[in-house]
């Protein structure tokens, strides 16, 4: 099939999907105990009658329900996802000034998670019952089992007061002198604790995966073939076999950007990172339901993205799939 | 008809699968330590309040006191001054409970969507399985998180979000179960002398299906445990309950000064989920029919 239809389809599927998230956020809140135009200004104790009026007003609260669905559709289709009464600008801004800072935390994990992984699957596989196998399933148990907030508590407490390195919280220092690559620099230096911490489980993950799949592809007949040819076993490993390994890891790794969201809300909570995360467990704070509701619209638009890419990826790696016209 | 059947049981001492898996699961070393620290953790939570009848929520001594320093306050006190030991054998339970309802109904809402997704095919198959991409491409913690302010936090709500947003990996999984035997013979057979859908369904795919749910179960345990701490360290759950989640929630302003107020909670929490895990992965070996030659 097509990339560009591929393409097409899975955009118009993910359009369904972000429609569908719509109307639960929609049923969501009417579903919910109390009164909406209550909800949506949230528990900031002085509600005016004024505001309440004007929400109802906006919200069309005194039409019929399907109508005040097609009004909010309509809303969200032109990218007004609501109003924070909490922060008092559009829940859309404040969105956009935190989603980069989610996404840079959230694709260095996965970097980070990826490299590792591999790494010590692959090293795993070549010996798999050699002393870095048998480390790298312990890892990959005690990784699992790690709970992603107390992973970053300790390493705060760690890297507070044991070897203090690295900054323990928020994303930049008050007091930065320089330019651009100061900044980025600074920036780097502190999202090294909050990536690692969210890379972690995932190292885990990964790595126990490439070991598997690596095993697999170390006993095919191709690689057989390329040793029985002669090739230099390094060639073997990290050109014919790694290359085959390495595809599996790509597609649970996209397919898994949800809940590394997920794991970003923890972390960001820990580390102060002002992210979505962050903002999401400030807004839960303050029953801010629209600026909530506007972030899980948000992240599912990101993983639905995230979804295509990896899908996208795939393709263009694994002729394979091209050729057998490909699932959905 | 009846002789070679008897032949067999004559000759061969036939094992039933049950206590075939259950010798394969002892031969895992890992998975019996895992059962082992399970069960020592389930008594602890079952006696321990018998045991060491402190009340988690009363203030017992000076806030902050680290582990040892004060005689019976082995794990120190938190902020407010109380007992951390007290807090983990009283913590036990709820996210226990909480962790096992929650798996629960993960798995039972999987079964039911996959089952009939898989058994049906066609359009059904279709349309349950884009119900469950949809459930998917939701990131379940925030929804969790939604789903719980909305309707209130309690143990209960908090069970009940955390199934509502884990089933699809189990309905993924039940439905390729069900695809799969629904081609075999017996099925067919079954349906030859008149089984009903419903018959079918659930007294003969679903109990052949069973192993690698049983195993989806049990870490399902463990993911919930650890979805359970996340949304009491959060605050999402009820104040009113001790959990080790909601302990290390608590100390979260705190920490720097006394570490032993979120380490020892935690501990307890990555112990456990450990624990459930090596159970679940030697479940998965006993289970596994193509393992049992060794």
């Amino acid at each position: 099939m097509p990339l560009l239809g591929f393409l097409a389809r899975r955009t118009v599927y993910g359009l369904v999907l972000l429609a569908a998230v719509l109307i639960l956020n929609f049923l969501l809140v009417h579903m919910a105990p109390g009164d909406p135009a209550e909800m949506i200004v949230g528990e900031m104790g002085g509600a005016t009658q004024e505001i309440l009026d004007a929400i109802r007003a906006s919200y069309g609260l005194d039409r019929p329900l399907h109508e005040q669905l097609l009004l909010y559709l309509g809303k969200a289709v032109q990218g007004d996802l609501g109003h924070s009464y909490y922060f008092n600008t559009s829940v859309t801004q404040l969105i956009l000034e935190r989603v980069g800072a989610t996404v840079l935390l959230v694709l260095t994990s996965l970097v980070v998670a990826i490299l590792a992984g591999v790494v010590l699957g692959v090293a795993a596989a070549r010996r798999p019952n050699g002393l870095v196998s048998h480390l790298t399933t312990i890892l990959a148990l005690a990784g699992y089992s790690l709970p992603i907030f107390w992973t970053g508590l300790i390493l705060i407490i760690l890297f507070a007061s044991v070897l203090p390195i690295f900054p323990v919280a928020n994303m930049t220092s008050t007091m930065i002198e320089g330019g651009f690559f100061a900044r980025l620099a600074d920036i780097l230096h502190h999202l090294v604790l909050p990536a690692a911490t969210l890379a972690i489980v995932y190292v885990a993950q990964y790595s126990r995966l490439a070991r598997a799949s690596m095993l697999e592809v170390l006993g095919a007949d191709y690689i057989r073939t390329a040793r029985a040819k002669g090739l230099n076993e390094r060639l073997v490993v990290y050109k014919h076999a790694l290359r085959n390994a390495v595809l599996p890891i790509v597609t649970i790794a996209g397919l898994q950007f949800g809940q590394l969201l997920s794991g970003a809300v923890l972390t960001e909570t820990v580390f102060n990172w002002p992210g979505l995360g962050r903002l999401a467990f400030d807004s839960i704070l303050r029953r801010d339901y629209p600026t909530i509701l506007g972030i899980l619209f948000f992240s599912t638009l990101l993983v639905i993205v995230a979804n295509i890419l990896t899908d996208l990826c795939y393709r263009i790696v694994d002729p394979r799939i091209r050729l057998e016209g490909g699932r959905g | 008809m009846a002789s070679p059947a008897s032949n067999v049981t004559m000759t061969d001492r036939v094992q039933s699968p049950v206590r075939e898996a259950w010798r394969m699961f002892l031969r895992n070393h890992a998975a019996v330590a895992g059962l082992g620290v399970l069960c020592l953790i389930l008594l602890m939570t079952l006696l321990g309040p018998f045991i060491y009848p402190v009340d988690p929520f009363e203030l017992v001594w000076a806030p902050m006191t680290p582990p040892l320093e004060e005689p019976g306050l082995w794990l120190g006190t938190d902020y407010l001054g109380r007992d951390i030991l007290a807090g983990i054998i009283h913590g036990g339970a709820p996210t226990l409970a909480v962790g096992a309802s929650a798996a629960a109904i993960t798995v039972l809402i999987g079964i039911t969507v996959g089952a009939i997704a898989g058994y049906f095919g066609g359009r059904t198959d279709d349309l349950l399985m884009r119900v469950t991409e949809f459930f998917q491409v939701l990131p379940t913690l925030l929804f969790a998180m939604v789903l719980v302010t909305l309707f209130s936090p309690s143990l209960v709500t908090v069970a009940v979000a955390i199934g509502i947003v884990s089933w699809p990996p189990a309905a993924r999984l039940t439905r390729g179960e069900f695809l799969r035997i629904r081609q075999l013979e017996y099925v067919a057979a079954c349906r030859t002398i008149g089984g009903t859908d419903r018959r079918i369904m659930w007294m003969v795919i679903l109990p052949n299906a069973l192993p690698p749910l049983v195993v989806a179960a049990t870490l399902a345990i463990g993911v919930a445990i650890l979805f359970e701490a996340g949304l009491s360290f959060l605050g999402l759950s009820d104040p009113n309950v001790f959990s080790w989640g909601m302990m290390i929630g608590a100390s979260r302003e705190y920490f720097l000064d006394s570490w032993w107020a979120v380490a020892f909670p935690g501990l307890a929490i990555c112990l456990t989920v450990l624990a459930v895990s090596l159970v679940g992965d030697g479940l998965n070996d006993a289970l596994n029919p193509r393992l049992r030659e060794r």
